[in-house]
């Protein structure tokens, strides 16, 4: 399948993917109660877990090598625990953008992290938080609605225009059969640092 | 709340007499009281002593002016910095310091509060709220504190009204407003009047439903809540195509206006969302306009909409400036808005209505065709509308004639001063956009979005501007090769004071003439609202510099067309100033 007609969300060369019903779970309490074992959909991406589409994107299966195009904007994913099966989708910060490039182009870094050109990357702006929900595929950037940082994700995301004062971080990845699963943590801290 | 004891004790350092200690039953450790702090009255705000400044722009009628005169067009020029206080703190610092009594209050982007003393900039306290990590902040700035009883009152990014305890920065209570994962925050000082702590939401571009709350300021408790989009059965919501309403934008993020003899509250409204107005056809009551609220109920007595079915980003939430005209041996009660679409605006304030008396250009706007002598309401050139799929021009930009800086009046002079922005035209193309909680509902890719300076650019852009009021003349410009984001003050010195270039000058001019009297370069731009106290019998000047959000990002659009790289530096620092003893 390629990204663009399968309901990634994206569309035309640049557009935004759809999340809403994951946001829409967020909106639930935003405070854990105090004693309480950890909330699984709040924790960081764990090691082992499964990355998969947004619930209203192909009924939130996993996501597998077939599904992505080299070149193509990138698909909004989601950390998914093995064992529970808890979606971590009630954090912000677990937004994950996943994407093929060419090989051949990738910077040192990115190539260190890629399978067969796949790059897991942070989907939250480091300059503000917001959703880097635009891809401007004409320079093949990652794009930040909000302020206009762009990251070259060939580059291991790093930020070629606007405020963001850093890349954002890579989820490192393994293959495990034909899904992408979460191979540790994420090599930077993910939005923004406190100021 | 704790009960709290009170016991005499030591000093804090300050030189504001005796302090006292608290104590907070039993758990706390020990908390701190200066029993200096007088407390903020409804009757002190509504006829603020001259020396201090008690909210955000000095007085319920939102003048910006202070009457003190000990700096003035005659010593201006040995004006100086007295002392600095760096907040360590980066993005755009556009709060006024609040002053009761030698207690100043200044706030920073990401909610820090500081309490200084006013005479030597000590710290007093701070207080730092832990935002969430996944909080996204599209404007990350704040515009100051409100002050009632022995309370602070913070609005904030994750959409809390909070209570500080005046003396000690400690929380005595706070207060969910909304929920910022669906999009909501707040960014404006909240208005205290009549028992109330007043807020409004901001979110225009995160498919919000906007509205204006006020909670009681002892306890927290929410009195009454004001959607600035009506709903189904409410007048004004057949304005609004389908469901549309629901996420219809309009937020309010200045601080409003009040006239305290009436009981009625203004406030300005921002852009109806999504940004293009093709797609939510009808007027969409009430975006962009101005409310006339009832002050204990909520109730809207009287609106006017300065333009209907918002295509081009002009929030009209600039604090309405209330001026009561003399004419003929009559009173006449009047509002004026220097707005984001580049008219000025003159309204008559009636019980339950808003008249229409004039609105005259004041920089160059291609998009009004006419405007209905009677109702105020404009007519559009078609070319100039914004739609989906298509790139359209219009001026001025979207950051309009002027953004939300405030401007200010003296009834000194019967002028009213502007800080505008001149030869900047825009463009915008819409795109399709799906509603998803909390993210972005904008329906414009920010590629699209262009500020394109006209070739008078090359002259200037900012301008300061003076109008009489009284003749509806403007009497003298000030220009600035550098955009414009300087809020004003006014002084019964003659005087007025503001930044807001990009070359990072603080400046003093001839409130009358308009002549330049005096400048200190600072550390960054200046985009901090410019107030004045006394104490001990010296008037200072104070204002926080420190570049950010929409400034910064419009300098990023005007380098890219004018092929030039200027950076203004960022960092914020409260700047005092003073006459040598």
């Amino acid at each position: 399948m390629s990204a663009g007609d399968d309901g990634t969300g994206f569309d035309a060369g640049r557009r935004h993917w759809l999340g809403g019903t994951v946001a829409c779970a967020a909106m639930l309490s935003a405070a854990l109660a105090e004693g309480a074992s950890p909330d699984p959909s709040r924790m960081p991406p764990q090691k082992g877990d499964v990355l998969v589409f947004p619930p209203e994107q192909n009924a939130g299966r996993a996501i597998t090598a077939s599904d992505l195009v080299a070149g193509a904007a990138p698909l909004l994913a989601y950390p998914r625990d093995p064992s529970s099966g808890a979606l971590r989708a009630r954090s912000r910060l677990n937004q994950i953008l996943l994407l093929k490039l060419d090989p051949a182009k990738l910077d040192r870094i990115a190539a260190r992290h890629a399978l067969d050109g796949v790059l897991a990357f942070s989907g939250v702006c480091t300059h503000a938080a917001c959703g880097v929900s635009s891809w401007k595929a004409e320079t093949s950037r990652l794009v930040c609605p909000c302020h206009g940082s762009e990251f070259d994700p060939a580059a291991h995301a790093t930020a070629t225009a606007g405020p963001a004062p850093r890349a954002l971080p890579i989820l490192p990845l393994a293959l495990q059969g034909e899904h992408f699963i979460v191979a540790g943590a994420f090599t930077g801290k993910v939005g923004v640092k406190k100021p | 709340m704790s009960k709290r004891l009170m016991y005499p004790l030591l000093p804090l350092g300050l030189l504001l007499g005796t302090v006292t200690f608290a104590h907070a039953g039993e758990q706390a450790p020990t908390s701190r009281k200066n029993k200096a702090y007088p407390a903020v009255t409804d009757a002190r705000l509504a006829a603020p002593e001259a020396r201090n400044w008690l909210m955000y722009r000095g007085t319920y009628d939102s003048w910006g002016y202070s009457g003190l005169t000990g700096i003035n067009t005659g010593n201006v020029q040995a004006l100086k910095p007295l002392w600095t206080y760096s907040t360590g703190m980066t993005e755009a610092h556009q709060a006024p310091p609040i002053v009761n009594e030698g207690h100043l209050f200044i706030t920073t982007p990401h909610n820090h509060v500081l309490a200084l003393d006013a005479r030597t900039g000590a710290l007093n306290w701070r207080y730092s709220r832990e935002l969430p990590e996944d909080l996204m902040q599209m404007h990350p700035t704040n515009r100051g504190v409100a002050l009632h009883g022995d309370k602070v009152y913070l609005a904030t990014a994750d959409a809390f009204l909070v209570a500080l305890d005046a003396a000690t920065g400690e929380v005595v209570w706070e207060q969910q407003v909304e929920d910022y994962l669906n999009g909501y925050y707040m960014t404006l000082a909240p208005l205290a009047a009549e028992g109330l702590i007043l807020v409004g939401v901001s979110g225009g571009e995160f498919g919000i439903r906007g509205f204006i709350q006020a909670f009681e300021a002892t306890t927290g408790k929410p009195v009454w809540k004001t959607y600035t989009v009506p709903g189904p059965g409410e007048p004004g919501n057949d304005s609004w195509p389908g469901d549309s309403w629901k996420r219809g934008g309009a937020p309010a993020w200045v601080t409003g206006s009040y006239d305290a003899k009436e009981k009625i509250s203004y406030w300005g409204t921002g852009n109806a969302g999504p940004w293009i107005g093709a797609t939510r056809p009808g007027d969409n009551l009430y975006a962009t306009s101005v409310l006339a609220l009832d002050i204990h109920t909520g109730k809207i007595r009287a609106h006017h909409q300065y333009h209907w079915n918002d295509s081009w980003d002009w929030d009209e939430v600039a604090a309405p400036v209330l001026v009561d005209r003399q004419q003929g041996g009559q009173v006449r009660k009047t509002l004026v808005h220097a707005g984001r679409d580049g008219y000025l605006w003159t309204l008559e304030r009636k019980p339950d209505a808003l008249g229409f008396i004039e609105a005259t250009p004041y920089v160059k706007q291609n998009v009004y065709s006419a405007i209905d002598p009677t109702s105020g309401r404009p007519s559009y050139v078609e070319t100039r509308i914004p739609k989906v799929g298509e790139r359209v021009e219009y001026c001025p930009s979207l950051w309009g004639g002027k953004d939300w800086p405030p401007v200010a009046y003296s009834p000194q002079t019967g002028y009213l001063y502007i800080p505008a922005n001149e030869n900047l035209c825009g463009a915008v193309k819409g795109s399709p956009v799906e509603y998803r909680a909390g993210e972005m509902y904008m329906g414009v890719n920010i590629e699209d979005i262009e500020v394109r300076p006209t070739p008078e650019a090359k002259d200037h852009i900012g301008e300061l501007q003076a109008w009489d009021l009284n003749s509806g003349k403007r009497v003298w410009t000030n220009t600035f090769a550098s955009h414009n984001w300087g809020p004003v003050l006014a002084t019964a010195g003659g005087l007025v004071f503001s930044g807001g270039t990009n070359d990072r000058q603080f400046r003093a001019f001839d409130a009358k003439t308009g002549k330049l009297l005096w400048q200190q370069g600072t550390n960054s731009g200046v985009v901090g609202v410019p107030v004045s106290y006394e104490v001990e019998g010296r008037q200072y000047i104070a204002v926080q510099s420190g570049w950010g959000v929409d400034a910064e990002r419009k300098q990023h659009f005007l380098n890219q067309h004018l092929g030039t790289a200027v950076q203004v530096p960022q960092g914020g620092v409260l700047w005092v100033f003073g006459l040598p003893e």
